[in-house]
């Protein structure tokens, strides 16, 4: 019987994975992955404390956050093309233009 | 009806101030005269009608609205008009008028927008000097006396492109400011005082009237001495005439109406609108006295030696003031406001007819380069011969009258020795003014009037000494004011013959009322008509001789003066130089100040706290910014890290707390 603990452990793991990626990796594909990973795992915690609570909220909010997921997975890709055409790179350290 | 009065002038300021640099001259300094004379035509009327009351209920008033409430207390915009007012606004209406039709054809010159401009200033200071007379109350008074302060400035700094005249006006608004606070002070403690409580000068006089004479000096005192500070300011006597001089920079007219006639009796005006004030306070009124013999007789000695037309007129304006305060000081407020009456005329005649001499010789104003005008410039030379007379107190003319009045009850009130300093004022202002009459006038011309020209600003023709230049005597506008007030200098006098000339002073009981608290009975003056007489032998023996000194010394034997001038050469120029009074000021005061503002408040305060904390704060805030925006890397994962940071620590935060 899988218990509440057991779900919120999964889902820091994913979610540690995810930061992990999004930290170490040199490629913005890559980086946008791991964010959709640590969406994910925020996705699960909210499944879990619904089911827990037998409230519907989690299953409607990950449903909005799935739906931002991929509009924001649409918008990001589409930058990364453009960042690729202009630098002709995916290194994120490649793009420190933008300071003083 | 009264608030009518200063309304005229009003209009005519606003209209020549806003559209007068789009008319012709003829409808901007038109205009002008006809505000005054419609001024004066409701000053008529209005007197007329009060002189038609009984003599102890001569008021009008008029609220024009209520200007300040608060709580049960209120200060209405009030205009009161009563026999002393009266007085005030037939010379300022009547001879306003005269010197307006004057200035049509003296300031011609003039490009339009520049006469308008003149013409609306003028207008806008007979506007200022009517609220100042008619106001009911001390606050309403403040409004005039401040405003024609105001326009004094602007006049005297009329020809402002003249560094001199700017200088001059910026002089007189200053010196003038040191006395209106002064007044202000003054006023305020009127007010204030727990038996007064109103600025209202005919609740004052009712208050004031039932109360013990302060024989000590107390707050009453205080505050009548404070207000008579603020006269010295604005009616130029010691120690803040020093910018009536100078205030000769300005247009001859303006010299004839603002310092000559009206503004500058301003001070004598206030004294005699709060007489039972002041006569409670016997302390101020022994200063006022003093100071008023003092300030006499140093301008008259001063205008003895000067040689500029205009400042010994200015100098013999001082003088006269001075001889008002006298008559104010030992509380014969008739007869100050008396000789304020017959002065304006006289006074107004001699700057109009010095005004006609530079009119006609370009400019020039040094009476060294003038002599044998009188030939050529015949209206000019007998207007201002009889003014001259009327100054010097020859027998039958204003002068003599009011003069006269002044010195009989100076002597009769048992000030002896401020009586000798009056006479001795007297014979100087015979001498100084007919030694101006000869040496402009009489014999021959001495150096060519080209030679030391001062550039009045307005004159700016090429002339070379005065033979082969045109002389012209004062065009119609000007002869016609100037004839009139050699009518008045003569006529003037004839409302107040004392009694012991079989007259009846009927300005003095005109005036009586005015000088008494509310229900006060009228004193009958026991007149003692042989020490009057032998007086009045006296001032005209001394006119006489004044006369006959200046006539032996300037006509016959000018080498004594030289002579004079040599041998006592310390003090002829300790005279030139006007006591070196300017001179002790600039050293006393305004090096001071400037030294104090330049750098203490300027390098010190101003540069360094002031400018120090703007400026500090300014680099404070870029320095720190300077290190925060090395933050800004531009890297994305720098700022990811931050973030997952800071999310960490709240968290800990939270969870270990």
């Amino acid at each position: 019987m899988t218990s509440l603990g057991h779900y919120l452990i999964l889902s820091a793991i994913l979610f540690a994975i995810g930061t992990a990626g999004v930290f170490m990796r040199r490629n913005l594909i890559t980086i946008l992955l791991s964010i959709e990973i640590m969406l994910n795992a925020v996705n699960l915690t909210f499944v879990a404390f619904g089911r827990h609570h037998g409230a519907v909220d989690g299953q409607i909010i990950v449903a909005f956050v799935m739906t931002v997921a991929a509009a924001e997975a649409a918008v990001g890709l589409a930058i990364i093309v453009a960042l690729y055409r202009h630098r002709e790179s995916l290194n994120p350290d490649a793009f420190t233009s933008l300071k003083w | 009806m009264l608030s009518l009065i200063p309304l005229f002038p009003l209009i005519g300021f606003v209209v020549n101030a806003a559209i007068g640099r789009r008319l012709p001259k003829a409808v901007s300094g038109g205009l002008a005269s006809l505000a005054m004379l419609a001024s004066f035509a409701v000053s008529a009327m209005l007197v007329w009608q009060l002189a038609g009351m009984a003599p102890d209920q001569r008021v009008i008033e008029q609220t024009v609205y209520t200007w300040i409430v608060s709580g049960e207390y209120g200060i209405d915009m009030m205009f009161r008009l009563d026999t002393l007012s009266a007085v005030m606004i037939l010379v300022v209406t009547g001879i306003g008028f005269l010197i307006h039709v004057y200035s049509t054809a003296y300031m011609h010159e003039e490009v339009d927008g520049e006469y308008a401009r003149y013409f609306s200033y003028l207008n806008l200071f007979a506007s200022f000097m009517l609220v100042l007379v008619l106001g009911a109350n001390l606050v309403v008074m403040f409004v005039g006396w401040e405003g024609v302060g105001l326009c004094s400035y602007l006049l005297i700094g009329f020809w402002f492109r003249k560094k001199s005249a700017s200088d001059a006006g910026k002089k007189a608004f200053v010196v003038n400011r040191i006395g209106d606070y002064a007044f202000i002070l003054g006023m305020l403690l009127v007010a204030t005082h727990d038996r007064i409580l109103s600025f209202d000068f005919q609740r004052i006089a009712a208050a004031v009237g039932p109360m013990p004479t302060e024989t000590t000096f107390g707050v009453l005192s205080l505050a009548t001495l404070l207000m008579f500070i603020g006269a010295t300011g604005k009616s130029a006597q010691i120690p803040l005439y020093v910018w009536l001089p100078d205030a000769m920079e300005g247009p001859t007219p303006v010299s004839a109406l603002i310092h000559a006639a009206t503004m500058v009796t301003a001070g004598v005006y206030m004294i005699g609108r709060n007489a039972v004030l002041f006569s409670h306070t016997p302390d101020t009124l022994m200063i006022v006295a003093g100071i008023g013999a003092a300030t006499a007789l140093m301008a008259g000695t001063i205008g003895l030696v000067q040689n500029d037309i205009k400042r010994v007129l200015a100098y013999s304006t001082v003088s006269q003031l001075g001889l008002m305060f006298l008559a104010m000081g030992v509380g014969a407020f008739g007869a100050g406001i008396f000789h304020l009456y017959t002065h304006a005329f006289f006074k107004a005649l001699l700057f109009l007819g010095s005004g006609a001499v530079i009119h006609a010789l370009h400019g020039e104003q040094d009476i060294r380069n003038m002599g044998g005008l009188k030939k050529y410039l015949p209206i000019t030379y007998w207007t201002f011969l009889i003014g001259s007379l009327a100054i010097a107190g020859v027998p039958l003319l204003a002068g003599f009258f009011s003069k006269d009045e002044i010195l009989f009850e100076t002597f009769h009130r048992g000030h002896a020795l401020l009586w000798v300093v009056g006479a001795l004022t007297s014979l100087l202002t015979a001498t100084y003014m007919f030694r101006l009459v000869f040496l402009t006038f009489h014999g021959a011309p001495t150096a060519p009037a080209g030679s030391h020209r001062h550039d009045s600003g307005s004159h700016r023709h090429d002339s070379g000494s005065h033979q082969d230049v045109h002389l012209h005597d004062a065009p119609p506008a000007m002869a016609a004011a100037l004839i009139v007030l050699a009518v008045g200098s003569v006529a003037a006098g004839y409302i107040g013959i004392p009694h012991a000339l079989g007259g009846h002073n009927l300005i003095g009981e005109w005036l009586a009322p005015a000088f008494m608290a509310p229900g006060e009975a009228v004193v009958a003056h026991e007149a003692d008509a042989a020490l009057e007489l032998s007086l009045m032998g006296v001032s005209s023996a001394i006119a006489f001789i004044g006369i006959g000194l200046a006539a032996f010394l300037w006509l016959k034997r000018r080498d004594i003066v030289e002579g004079l001038a040599q041998r006592f050469a310390g003090v002829y120029r300790l005279l030139l130089n006007k006591y070196y009074v300017d001179e002790v000021y600039d050293a006393a005061v305004v090096q001071p100040v400037r030294v104090i503002s330049q750098e203490g408040l300027w390098r010190g305060f101003d540069v360094k706290v002031i400018d120090g904390a703007v400026n500090g704060t300014a680099t404070f805030v870029a320095r720190s910014a300077w290190m925060l925006r090395r933050l800004q890397t531009g890297s994305v994962r720098a700022y990811a890290g931050s973030v997952f940071i800071g999310v960490v620590l709240i968290l800990g935060y939270y969870l270990w707390r």
